[in-house]
């Protein structure tokens, strides 16, 4: 079995998020960039699937710009075999990714299809998703438990209200959460022979799509900095300030 | 440099993470226990820790001196008994059989030396032998094919956990000094080699030394690093080279983990209604801390690159072990002042990294030996 993970270039989790003074966007200059927590959780699956002998090989795949390069190769030293990069400037969209990666699984004939639920940067939660919808394949959202076996995966998927398990035929695409795994630390001598390992780049006109955003950023700004709480007198103040100040009851 | 520079920094960030994630949270618990857990051991190995400054060839990631010293500068950030744990298989306890050693000494040591299956331990120090190391009197007497092995060694590094001990010992009792001495290879467990009790130390716990007594302990005429005797005490001063500069660098990185413990203090401390770090004086000891890191970090990547250009940098590694070891004191002192109160208290770090540091100066040549040596190779230039 082929696997191929989708990993996005981010700000680290670790930087404290800054917009930029013209409210266009945030600011991603001198920032320090990493590959999208959740995706880490993916490719750490992929590695473990093909350290159980359930998968063959692990195919790491970006959108973006050059050095979404060293987003793949962090991934390579994790235990991915090689990497595709399809270079863009600028932002994409989660549908103009959908149909990309479309394009790499129709070339590539992956069977499992592990993405990251959503990327820390835009929150969209929907690649994975669109992805399902334009392949028409089965698909399993916010996998915490995966297993593969006859053909199928048994994802359990953390909802609203508990855990729900399903079973999937394959192939399918299945989006990961926050406690599938811990993600491993790559070792120093497999960073360095992440070095060897191949990296195929592309441009989405090799695939026929036109990754230009369909969507309009109106404007970006901080959340409102958080007032000072203020102390009460009595229960019936609290009453009163809850109902006709804060509205909540 | 042999890396490119994406996989230097890939490797430094690696570590970085692994300094925040991992090790800084189990610092209160490595001073509790005096040992570091068995996981978090198992974790470096597979991080290729143990490796960094082995070639290649036998297993490491042959590290070049600039790029050791980058690694050591994000390493040191947590407490030093980490960097103590690797720093004896990359440092004192392999670098004698990479440098001199023969073909079957290499095949045989360095790849479980790189990847940490065994514990590299070096065994100069003795009950009266500090600084003046030429002056060994642990004796290896030639008996046939082998030598038998006689006396003391003290304060030794890793010596409870070691699996391999680079032991010098004097072969000729009638050569004083430097020439009757040669350096052994000696596993631990060998008949007759027995270690002592961990030595009880100011700081650095989780680092454990002990000493290591010889009883006619027998070993073959092969285990002599090279083969050939009488080259041990210019195997040990190779060795210590190397060592300097990887210690200055650790230096360093204390120093700046100090610098930010005070600086992230200082900021949250409020007195007379402001925090401590809008007053001028605090302001002064941070920036005199910073200035003279700055001024250490660079001599050391300085010396680092011309050491990997082939020069012989025995002054510089000598001036950089001095200037950092006693930069981080000051840097240690300063921090504890700027904490005040609290920089005496065992519940933070600085009072920790303030007695861990001391052994900075003491170790691998105190100040002023590297205060002999610098003037040594001064006058040998003019």
């Amino acid at each position: 079995m082929k696997v191929l993970v989708p990993v996005k270039r981010v700000v680290d989790y670790n930087v404290k998020i800054r917009v930029k003074a013209d409210g266009s966007g945030v600011e991603t200059a001198n920032v320090k960039m990493s590959m999208n927590p959740f995706d880490e959780i993916a490719v750490e699956q992929a590695v473990r699937l093909k350290e159980a002998g359930a998968a063959e090989e692990v195919v790491a795949v970006s959108i973006g710009p050059q050095q979404a390069q060293e987003t793949i190769r962090t991934a390579l030293a994790m235990g991915a075999d090689r990497g595709i990069h399809i270079k863009h400037d600028g932002e994409v969209e989660p549908l103009a990714v959908a149909k990309l990666l479309k394009a790499v699984v129709e070339k590539e004939g992956p069977e499992l299809v592990l993405t990251g639920k959503q990327a820390i940067d835009d929150d969209c939660n929907q690649t994975g998703q669109m992805l399902a919808a334009l392949l028409g394949w089965a698909q399993g959202t916010f996998a915490s438990k995966l297993e593969i076996a006859d053909g199928g995966a048994k994802v359990t998927r953390e909802v609203d209200g508990g855990l729900e398990t399903i079973q999937l035929k394959l192939p399918a695409i299945v989006s990961v959460d926050l406690r599938l795994n811990e993600p491993r630390y790559a070792s120093l001598p497999n960073i360095m022979k992440a070095k060897k390992k191949p990296i195929d780049a592309h441009e989405p006109a090799d695939f026929g799509v036109d990754p230009t955003p369909r969507l309009k950023t109106v404007k970006v700004s901080e959340p409102p900095p958080r007032q000072g709480g203020i102390k009460v007198e009595s229960v019936d103040e609290l009453v009163e300030k809850l109902k006709t100040e804060a509205k909540v009851i | 440099m042999a890396l490119d520079t994406e996989t230097l920094t890939h490797l430094i960030d690696t570590v970085r993470r692994f300094v925040d994630e991992r090790l800084i949270p189990i610092e209160p618990r490595v001073e509790e226990e005096n040992a570091i857990p068995p996981e978090i051991v198992r974790e470096m190995r597979d991080l290729g820790l143990f490796g960094l400054s082995i070639p290649e060839a036998h297993g490491g990631l042959g590290l070049s001196m600039a790029e050791e010293v980058e690694i050591a500068f994000a390493l040191g950030r947590a407490s030093p008994c980490f960097r103590s744990l690797i720093g004896t298989n990359n440092g004192i306890g392999s670098q004698g059989i990479i440098i001199d050693g023969t073909s079957e000494q290499k095949t045989e040591w360095l790849p479980r030396l790189a990847s940490g299956e065994v514990i590299g331990s070096f065994a100069l120090t003795e009950p009266d032998v500090g600084s003046d190391a030429a002056a060994v009197a642990l004796s290896a007497r030639p008996e046939g094919d082998s030598y038998v092995l006689n006396g003391t060694k003290r304060y030794i590094t890793n010596a409870p956990i070691a699996g391999l001990f680079t032991v010098m010992a004097r072969t000729d009792p009638s050569v004083r000094g430097a020439k009757g001495v040669s350096a052994f290879l000696v596993p631990a467990g060998t008949p007759g080699l027995t270690v002592g009790k961990p030595d009880r130390k100011m700081g650095q716990r989780g680092t454990l030394t002990a000493d290591v007594m010889f009883d006619d302990c027998r070993v073959p005429a092969s285990a002599v690093i090279g083969g050939v005797a009488g080259r041990g005490f210019a195997t040990a001063m190779k060795v210590l080279d190397r060592g300097r500069l990887h210690i200055a660098a650790i230096c360093c990185a204390a120093a700046s983990r100090l610098l930010d413990e005070s600086l992230a203090y200082a900021r949250e401390r409020k007195q007379f209604g402001q925090p401590i770090a809008e007053f001028q004086l605090i302001q002064a000891m941070l920036a005199e801390s910073r200035t003279e890191l700055y001024a250490g970090t660079s001599m050391v990547r300085d010396a680092a690159r011309k050491r990997d250009a082939g020069q012989a940098v025995t002054l510089e590694s000598s001036c950089c072990k001095l200037f950092c070891s006693e930069m981080v004191g000051r840097v240690a002192d300063r921090a504890v002042q700027i904490h005040g109160g609290a920089g005496y208290m065992a519940d933070y770090p600085v009072e920790r990294f303030y007695r861990d540091v001391r052994l900075f100066r003491l170790y691998e040549g105190t100040s002023q030996i590297q205060q002999l040596i610098i003037a040594r190779e001064m006058l040998k230039e003019t």
